[in-house]
This record gives structure tokens, C-alpha cells and sequence, in this order.
């Protein structure tokens, strides 16, 4: 227990960085993957082939290899580069690694959503006079993405635990932290496990207690 | 104002709502198009709207051909049979939306909105959403949508079918009366003939992806130009009875009727004038011009009182006679009694002959 207040300094950086992880990939995963489900449902046949053949590869692809490729595949033998700090460009690498994951999830959710919208709205608004992309972004995608709120906050706390796995390319994050603490505390692993654990649901639980709260106020009553 | 010519639709898969169909819709016309499930009457509207691309042919809107513009470059607007508001927008949104899609300023469009809401009486109403509406609210926020951006013809797919029984006819009463104030072009898609004859003032009868008949309410009721027509227009089914020709009479379910003195047109002279030739007809006349004797009579087609239907203010009596059951609307308090014979009596000059589902002329 002594050892979780001795370590809080470094157990709080570690949390914010998961916090910071899971925010940019978040944001970034919910860009992508909506303009993926708009290829998903566009009537152009080449857009549907990319978004399905994305959203099928990613999705079932590992996220360690994911992050891995990004991390040595871009990082190393592409020399893609975000930073001269060597622990910036590989916390960039694994935001990108974790949004194109998350995003694959993202997109189905919403296509889901997409689905929800009765048919008769698009046709209307394109009786309006409303091109493809104004109908989405207008009238579609509105009353969509209203749907997959719920959904969406399961992806979020998802990508939350998804974020430890950064730590295979070496970012700092929470669980990378807990090991090299394990190895400095080594008769204290189950508090420091336990300490751990409870953060976690700390930002996971109100997480989804938000969600079903937003869900609920923004869902559409037809 | 609208015309169609020579469109045809086929769907992938193979099937042909709509057939090399030529259609004229005059300007200012409260147009019905009417017809049973499946006989392309929506597929001919959305063809209108540009919903859907025809197969061939072409649809012309105030003298300009539209058959490849997309649907918001026809100026018209459509209102739908669910309505389709967007619920995630308030009254007002709904109805300037088409407005602000034309890039009419912020304060102009709320003026219009507000405006047509006002003859609409929604006022109270601008500012909930569709899905804190009515029936009735949200099917005139509807109509709002379609008349605050001033179109040259208003399309509507069922317009009256989600609203119950008893509000359908204040909504009908409601819009024959805004179209006539309005005079806009309108042609609306129906599967209830009442609506149509209570509308339009032209219909057009579809059936299996063609025009059956076109004309007047009256026309279409009285004149139906085939058994198809006869059978689908007016509240109680036409009487539809075989019958040969022969002998100076006509012979249908064992009554002897006169031959109709004057053929009108010269269609019916082939069929009635030339009688004696043995030919087979089909004699149709609506159970509402059908009087029933209770005494025997030689025109009339006699049958048991097998079933008597209360229609408020007259009584709709079957009478089913060896193979054939025949329908007459009697007077309240005029009923038979059931199990008794009874004689349905065609009144004269309101029977139709029709030779191979063709109207070829009137008894």
C-alpha cells in the first residue's frame, strides 16, 4: 500500500497518458470510421469495396499486431516520424495503430445506426434536393449517430483497456508503468495490481454511466 | 403541365411496374392516380419525383424535360405516406428546409415557415418536434414542408392512408380545399377509389403498370371503360354478370332484359345494336342502381336474401340465385326478409355491357 502513495507522482503521469492515448484515438477513430461507414454506404461500388475490405482486415486482425506494425512497420522500416523525441513519435505511432483499429468498430456502429434511419428520410430529403453528402451530413448521419450513442461508449471503454496495449512498442501508459513497478516493489505486486485495476474502473465505469445517460437524452423520438 | 410518354420501369429481377405509359396532366389539376397494390401507381409518381430513373421514356414538367434531372432540380415536392419529417428538428427547421437547401436567407425563411404555418395552423405548433406531433399535425406539417418552397406541382403518395378513419375525411375535406385555394398542379397516388372520386378532378385507373381509364370522377364511375374499372371504382362491387345476346333481349341469370335502344357511340353498336348473334357479354350494373321486388319480375334476377349488410342510411341485400350472387342497395326500413326470394331489378339506362372486359355500350 506504502508503495502505491510512494509511486502515486508516477502512477498519475501513467493515467494521464492513457487518458491523452485514449482521447486522440478516440477522436481520431470516430473521424475515420464515420467517413468508413459513409464508404460503406455510398453508392459509389469502388468506396463500398475500400471501406468493406478495411473494415474486414483491421477488425480481424490482431491489436497487438496492429500497434507492432505500426510501431516497427511505420516507425522503423518506414521511418514515418512525428517528433525528434523518440517516446513522442512512438506515442503518435500508437494513436494511429489504436484509431485505425477502433475504427473498424466505429464504422459498424455506425453503418448499424445508418441502418436505423428509416429509408423514407433519405428519400425525402433527396426529394428536397439535397446531394449524397448533404444527406448524410444533414439528415442521415444526425439521427444516426443519435442512435449508436450506447454502442459507441462500449467501443470508447474498449479502446480505453486497448490503450495497455501500446505498451508493446514502449508508451509509457498504465500498464507499462505497472510492470516496471512491479519490478520496484516486488513484495508489493497484489496492492499495486489491485491499485491499478481500481483506476481503471475508475475511468471505465463513469464512462459507461455517461454514455447510457447521453443515450437516452439524444435518442431520436420518431 | 406534367406529362409522361411511352415510360416504362422495370425493376431488377424483372418485374414491370410501369409499361410504355402516356399520361397528360393538365395545369392546376388535382390528379389521382388510383389503383390496387402493385400496379405501378407509386413507382409512376416517384418516376415523377425522380426517385426513380425509367427504364424508357420521358416525363415532362411545364414544358421541359426533366427524365434526367435529379430530383431536387424538378421543382416539385413530394409528401410522403409515413410523411418522413426529420425528427430531429423542430417544426419550423421541417418546414424551412427546403428553403435553406436553396440558400434562402435565415430571417426569410422563418418569415415563409411562419407564414405557412399560420394558414396551416401550426403556429402553436413551430416550435415541438414531429415526434411530439399527431397524426394530423404532422401530416400538415408535411403539406407545410411541400408548400413553403412554392413548387410547380405537389406530388403526394397516400396522403390521407396513416390517418384514422374519422380524420381522413377532415384531412380530405382540408385538401381539396387548400389545392383549389392553391392551384397548384397536384397528382396524388391512392389505392381507396372514395378518396379519389371525393378529389380529383381527373383519375387515372392502373392496372399492371398501365392506364386502364382516364376522366372525370364521374366518367370513371358511371363509364368505367372495362370490368377491371367497374369492378375497382365505387363503395359496393359492381354486379358482374356472363349473359349472351339473342333473340332481340339480352339473357343474363335468367332475366330477359331489352336490348339498349340507342347504342351510345358507335363502340356500342357492335356489341348491343346488332343483337341476335349469340354473343356472349358481360352485363354489369352497380347494386346502388339496383331495386329489389319482392314480387316476381322478368327483368329482374331472381335469388334468396342471403345476406343483408347495414349501410347506415340503406341496407346493401345479396341474393344468391343458381351460380351467380347478385348485390342491391335498398332504402332503410325496405330491407327483405332473409330466406325469402326476392328480384334484383336493373334501372333502366344505368346497366353496362361490356364484350371481352371492353365497354361496348349501356342498357
Amino acid at each position: 500500500m506504502q508503495a502505491l502513495i510512494d509511486e502515486f507522482p508516477v502512477i498519475r503521469d501513467a493515467f494521464w497518458l492513457t487518458i491523452r492515448l485514449t482521447l486522440a484515438s478516440g477522436f481520431m477513430a470516430l473521424v475515420l470510421g464515420t467517413i468508413l461507414a459513409a464508404m460503406r454506404v455510398s453508392p459509389l461500388p469502388v468506396l463500398r469495396t475500400i471501406g468493406t475490405a478495411y473494415v474486414n482486415i483491421v477488425r480481424n486482425t490482431p491489436l497487438t499486431l496492429v500497434i507492432v506494425f505500426c510501431g516497427l512497420g511505420l516507425g522503423l522500416v518506414l521511418d514515418v516520424s512525428f517528433s525528434t523525441s523518440l517516446s513522442t513519435n512512438y506515442l503518435w505511432l500508437s494513436i494511429i495503430g489504436l484509431s485505425a483499429y477502433t475504427a473498424a468498430f466505429v464504422c459498424e456502429a455506425i453503418r448499424a445506426g445508418i441502418n436505423t434511419v428509416p429509408v423514407g428520410q433519405a428519400e425525402a430529403a433527396r426529394a428536397i434536393g439535397l446531394t449524397f453528402m448533404q444527406n448524410l451530413r444533414l439528415i442521415v448521419l444526425p439521427q444516426a449517430l443519435r442512435s449508436v450513442v450506447a454502442p459507441l461508449g462500449s467501443i470508447l471503454i474498449a479502446l480505453i483497456k486497448n490503450t495497455t496495449v501500446a505498451a508493446a512498442i514502449g508508451v509509457g501508459e498504465a500498464s507499462l508503468t505497472m510492470k516496471t513497478l512491479f519490478e520496484a516493489h516486488g513484495d508489493a505486486v497484489v496492492p499495486i495490481f489491485f491499485g491499478f485495476a481500481v483506476a481503471f474502473l475508475v475511468l471505465t465505469l463513469p464512462t459507461g454511466l455517461l454514455f447510457t445517460w447521453l443515450s437516452k437524452r439524444l435518442a431520436v423520438i420518431r | 403541365m406534367i406529362s409522361v410518354h411511352g415510360l416504362t420501369k422495370v425493376f431488377p429481377g424483372g418485374v414491370r411496374a410501369l409499361d410504355s405509359l402516356d399520361l397528360e396532366i393538365g395545369e392546376g389539376e388535382f390528379f389521382a392516380l388510383l389503383g390496387p397494390s402493385g400496379c405501378g401507381k407509386t413507382t409512376l409518381l416517384r418516376t415523377i419525383a425522380g426517385l426513380e430513373t425509367p427504364t424508357s421514356g420521358s416525363v415532362v414538367i411545364g414544358g421541359t424535360d426533366v427524365t434526367a434531372l435529379p430530383p431536387g432540380r424538378r421543382d416539385v415536392a413530394m409528401v410522403f405516406q409515413d410523411y418522413a419529417l426529420f425528427p430531429h428538428m423542430d417544426v419550423t427547421d421541417n418546414i424551412a428546409y427546403p428553403l435553406r437547401i436553396r440558400k434562402v436567407p435565415r430571417a426569410r425563411r422563418r418569415a415563409r415557415a411562419a407564414e405557412v404555418a399560420d394558414r396551416l395552423s401550426l403556429t402553436e405548433l413551430l416550435g415541438r418536434r414531429p415526434g411530439q406531433l399527431s397524426g394530423g399535425q404532422q401530416q400538415r406539417v408535411a403539406l407545410a414542408r411541400a408548400i413553403a418552397c412554392h413548387p410547380r406541382a405537389f406530388l403526394f403518395d397516400e396522403p390521407l392512408s396513416n390517418l384514422d378513419a374519422r380524420l381522413r375525411l377532415e384531412a380530405r375535406t382540408f385538401l381539396k380545399r387548400l389545392q383549389d385555394e392553391l392551384g397548384v398542379t397536384t397528382v396524388f397516388v391512392t389505392h381507396d377509389q372514395g378518396e379519389a372520386l371525393a378529389l380529383a378532378h381527373r383519375i387515372a385507373v392502373m392496372d399492371a403498370g398501365r392506364v386502364a381509364q382516364v376522366g372525370t370522377p364521374a366518367e370513371v364511375f358511371h363509364r368505367p371503360a372495362t370490368t377491371f374499372v367497374a369492378s375497382f371504382i365505387g363503395s359496393t362491387p359492381m354486379n358482374l354478370l356472363p349473359g349472351r345476346m339473342g333473340d332481340g333481349a339480352l339473357h343474363v341469370a335468367g332475366a330477359v332484359l331489352p336490348v339498349p335502344g340507342d347504342p351510345p357511340g358507335g363502340e356500342a353498336g357492335r356489341g348491343a345494336g346488332d343483337g341476335g348473334d349469340g354473343g356472349e357479354i358481360v352485363y354489369g350494373v352497380r347494386p346502388e342502381y339496383t331495386d329489389l321486388s319482392t314480387t316476381r319480375r322478368d327483368d329482374g334476377f331472381a335469388g334468396e336474401v342471403a345476406v343483408l349488410e347495414n349501410l347506415g342510411t340503406a341496407t346493401l341485400v345479396t341474393l344468391e340465385g343458381p351460380g351467380h350472387l347478385v348485390q342491391a342497395v335498398v332504402p332503410e326500413g325496405r330491407e327483405p326478409a332473409l330466406g325469402t326470394t326476392a328480384w334484383a331489378v336493373p334501372r333502366p339506362g344505368r346497366a353496362l355491357l361490356y364484350r371481352d372486359d371492353v365497354l361496348v355500350g349501356r342498357a
